[in-house]
């Protein structure tokens, strides 16, 4: 157990190393940008005066070394500081926004998940015959199909022809869970439909790796029930790739459905961040970057360390 | 138009007295009998008004990083979400005039150089503060100071002073103007308390609504303001939802999400427009889609490049193929029916073969680089091809750089010598050749520089005659159509569209996009 322990607080001092090393990438690519967050708050309507006072007044004119090691200190007492577009205070706006996207990717996990692994134990079970046909045409049709046009379809025939739930996912405080599960229901939707084929392919193919071996063919000689060869023998043993499987789909649900965001009219981050790009609000984009970047870390680093955890052989080197 | 013919109106539209008897009245006080069908007709509209319910907009434009401070204002939504809380001294009315809000009347001195605005008496801002001269004075204060970020001080410019005189500010000029209380219609102007000094974000004015939450480019939500002075809003509560993509926007109102939408796309209004319980409206305005060509720039310098390219475009094909109907053509000046003194001039029309005259009086040969972007109008990139091809069969060889949208206002626009962009146009000729023609102008984005324009723009301000001053529109309008860097193609209008769940929609006959931003406060939800 110790060297787990040890494994995790190499991999923490690793990820903040590689956080930092990404904070000042994400500086640097912003400020290689054209235009700057004056010029973009005042677009067409700029006048020099005015983008000169507006310069002045963000803190504009000084060095970009000094704003960096500003920022950075800021950060490092954990004040993110303020958005220089709209002056809201950064950590405040993004706690709605990332609770928001997180809740979105919870119930899309909480859904496709499950129903990934049970489609590929179920593929694996039927191998070859129809149920494993349909199964992989229908999720590898859906992760072909851009994701924003199966948005528009659902919404056609969902929310406009049937009316069964809203188009436009917005939701606020004043709505109780229910009322937020029914707003989300179509990006979840969607959602599920993206990361459904991933995960299911992988899970099939891991598993009919591990079907290959000798001791699965001692356990039917047993006479056990195919399910129970799948389940009992094979699922445990494939679990690590899986595992990374589904963690790289979890990350993806949280930084990257920026697309769903824009279609369904969701308040996540990914909008959130994308627009103070476009207006090159360097604090904001620096602080999305980074929780972006921590849970592709995080996420990965579980993977890792379930796979340790599942796996004797490494759980026990010599 | 006097009460006693308004108040007639209102009793015919309640029923009180018959319609002939109505238009026998009117026209006892001087009226045709169309204008008193009209006036009965508006009258009628308004007498069915209902109070309460919410109504829910949905908006194209905004974004997360938008702020409340109405000097910061640029998009679509932040000019309609300043519209509910706060006013202006003046605004525009429908029909291309002016219309009183914060001032209760307005008044010139003989030669248009100082300007007196009295303010309406009495009335608070929505945090219970009297409205007094010096907030107002302090408003104009702030988006004219030495340190100002207002998007508004291009306008401002031609201020001298403004003072406080009792329940009065007097406004002086440097250069006479007749059109002094059009600039005040400007959306950054609205009247703050202290002229938002304090806290320019606050969102604290005298407009018919109060915000109750704000969710920046996601949602706002306003409640009626039960201490306004006057009798705008019938909706108890307008939510604004920021959808900026058009297929969701659209689908929204299909889907009953939202009652009324904006810029609905030319391509599918007419789709749109057959669902049995929405309607498409749409509104013939200033806006204009554009290339525009350095005229200090080679080979745009040449006079004869220019005309050749403006004779190289087929506007009516762009009218159809890239509005969809919905425009109108242009004439190489950004001037079209919608302003006050315009005067017709000879149309432009395609001619491949004076293209190829010029093109070839002017000795330049080669290629002509125009860029263009998604964002610079809808579909602007399919306009340029268009472009493209017409230019071909005139032996001019047009190539297409296709620039990417972010950056394109910074890097591309008033910064390369051709390419794609729009005009949302102007209230009146003055301000629109001011903002973009005058060789001084901060966008002028043809580098157009013409003493005798400008001798001209500074002569018709201190004009009051309105025929001369007519004529002299028109002689400016001619310079830019012969000499400017304007290829103005087409004059989009403002494609809405509302579901019949809310009525009172009133067509304006100068227009802007959803009836001046004024169509959530003037329509009602049915009850």
């Amino acid at each position: 157990m110790n060297s787990i322990l040890k494994l995790v607080a190499q991999r923490i001092a690793l990820s903040l190393m590689l956080l930092l090393m990404i904070s000042v990438l994400i500086f640097a690519g912003t400020m290689i940008l054209p235009g700057d967050v004056a010029q973009s708050i005042l677009g067409q309507s700029a006048t020099p005066e005015a983008l000169a006072n507006l310069r002045a007044d963000l803190g504009l004119n000084d060095p970009p070394v000094t704003r960096y090691f500003q920022w950075l200190f800021g950060a490092l007492q954990g004040d993110l500081g303020n958005a220089l577009t709209s002056g809201q205070d950064i950590t405040s706006a993004i706690s709605t926004r990332l609770s928001n996207t997180l809740f979105l990717a919870f119930w899309a996990a909480l859904i496709a998940v499950p129903l990934a692994i049970f489609l590929g134990l179920l593929a694996v079970r039927y191998k070859d015959r129809w149920p494993d046909k349909l199964i992989s045409g229908v999720t590898l049709a859906s992760i072909s199909i851009p994701e924003f046009l199966i948005g528009y379809v659902l919404m056609y025939l969902i929310a406009v022809k049937l009316r069964w739930f809203p188009s436009v996912a917005m939701i606020n405080d004043g709505m109780n869970l229910w009322q937020k599960l029914n707003s989300i229901a179509l990006p979840v939707a969607v959602l599920t439909l993206v990361v459904l084929a991933h995960m299911m392919r992988m899970t099939r193919a891991a598993i009919l790796n591990v079907m290959q071996s000798a001791y699965i063919e001692t356990a039917e000689l047993k006479g056990l029930s195919t399910f129970k060869v799948i389940w009992r023998h094979a699922f445990p043993n494939s679990i690590a790739p899986i595992v990374n499987v589904v963690m790289l789909n979890l990350a993806y649900l949280v930084v990257g459905v920026v697309v769903i965001e824009v279609v369904f009219v969701y308040p996540g981050m990914g909008q959130y961040l994308v627009d103070h790009v476009s207006k090159r609000d360097v604090p904001v984009v620096q602080a999305c970057g980074l929780i972006f970047a921590a849970v592709y870390i995080g996420l990965n680093m579980v993977a890792d360390i379930v796979s340790i955890l599942s796996n004797p052989r490494l759980r026990h080197p010599k | 138009m006097n009460d006693h013919l308004k108040h007639l109106a209102r009793e015919a539209a309640l029923g009180r007295m018959g319609r002939r008897e109505f238009i026998g009245r009117a026209a006892a006080l001087g009226m045709t009998a169309l204008g008193a069908s009209s006036l009965l007709a508006t009258a009628a509209k308004a007498a069915g008004a209902q109070k309460g319910g919410t109504l829910r907009v949905g908006l194209q434009g905004g974004s997360t990083t938008d702020s409340l401070d109405p000097a910061l204002a640029t998009n679509q939504v932040a000019q309609s979400v300043i519209r509910l809380w706060g006013e202006p001294l003046v605004e525009l009315s429908g029909d291309g005039g002016i219309e009183s809000k914060v001032a209760e009347s307005y008044e010139a001195s003989a030669d248009a150089k100082v300007w007196t605005f009295k303010l309406r008496s009495g009335i608070t801002f929505s945090n219970g503060q009297p409205v007094t001269a010096a907030d107002v004075v302090a408003t104009m204060d702030r988006h004219s100071g030495e340190d100002t970020k207002s998007g508004a001080l291009g306008i401002m410019r031609s201020i001298v002073s403004v003072k406080a005189e009792g329940d009065s500010i007097v406004v002086e000029l440097d250069t006479p103007n007749a059109d002094l209380p059009y600039l005040m219609t400007d959306y950054h102007l609205i009247i703050q308390p202290n002229g938002g000094k304090d806290d320019p974000s606050a969102a604290i004015g005298t407009g018919p609504y109060v915000l109750k939450s704000v969710d920046m480019g996601v949602r706002f939500v306003a409640e009626k303001n039960p201490n306004y002075w006057g009798d705008l809003g019938n909706a108890d509560t307008i939510e604004y939802v920021v959808i900026n993509d058009n297929t969701a926007r659209v689908a929204a109102l299909q889907a009953g999400q939202v009652d009324m939408i904006d810029r609905v796309p030319p391509r599918t209004a007419k789709l749109v427009d057959r669902a049995p319980n929405i309607s498409v409206k749409s509104a013939a305005g200033p806006g204009h889609y554009v290339f525009i060509m350095h005229c200090d720039t080679d080979p745009f310098a040449n006079n004869d490049v220019r005309l050749a390219l403006k004779y190289g475009i087929d506007r009516q094909d762009m009218v159809d193929k890239i509005l969809n109907g919905y425009g109108t053509i242009g004439n190489d000046t950004p001037i079209n029916a919608s302003y006050p003194l315009f005067t017709e001039l000879e149309q432009r029309e395609y001619d491949p073969d004076k293209a190829k005259f010029h093109m070839q009086k002017s000795g330049y040969e080669g290629s002509i680089l125009l860029r263009t972007s998604d964002n610079s109008f809808p579909g602007a990139p399919d306009a340029s091809a268009l472009f493209q091809q017409t230019c071909a069969s005139a032996g001019i060889d047009l190539e297409i750089k296709r620039e990417p949208n972010d950056g394109y206002w910074s890097e591309v626009w008033n910064a390369q010598p051709f390419c794609t962009s729009y005009w949302g146009g102007r209230p009146t000729q003055d301000q629109m050749f001011t903002t973009a023609y005058l060789s001084t102008a901060d966008w002028n984005d043809t580098r157009f520089k013409n003493e005798q324009f400008d001798q001209l723009l500074i002569a018709a301000r201190g004009e009051l005659d309105t025929a001369k001053r007519t004529q002299m529109y028109a002689d400016m309008s001619t310079m830019l159509h012969n000499d400017g860097g304007l290829i103005c193609p087409m004059f989009n209008d403002f494609v809405d569209a509302v579901s019949d769940r809310i009525d009172g929609w009133v067509d304006d006959t100068k227009g802007y996009p959803l009836m001046n931003g004024y169509a959530p406060m003037k329509m009602w939800v049915k009850a």
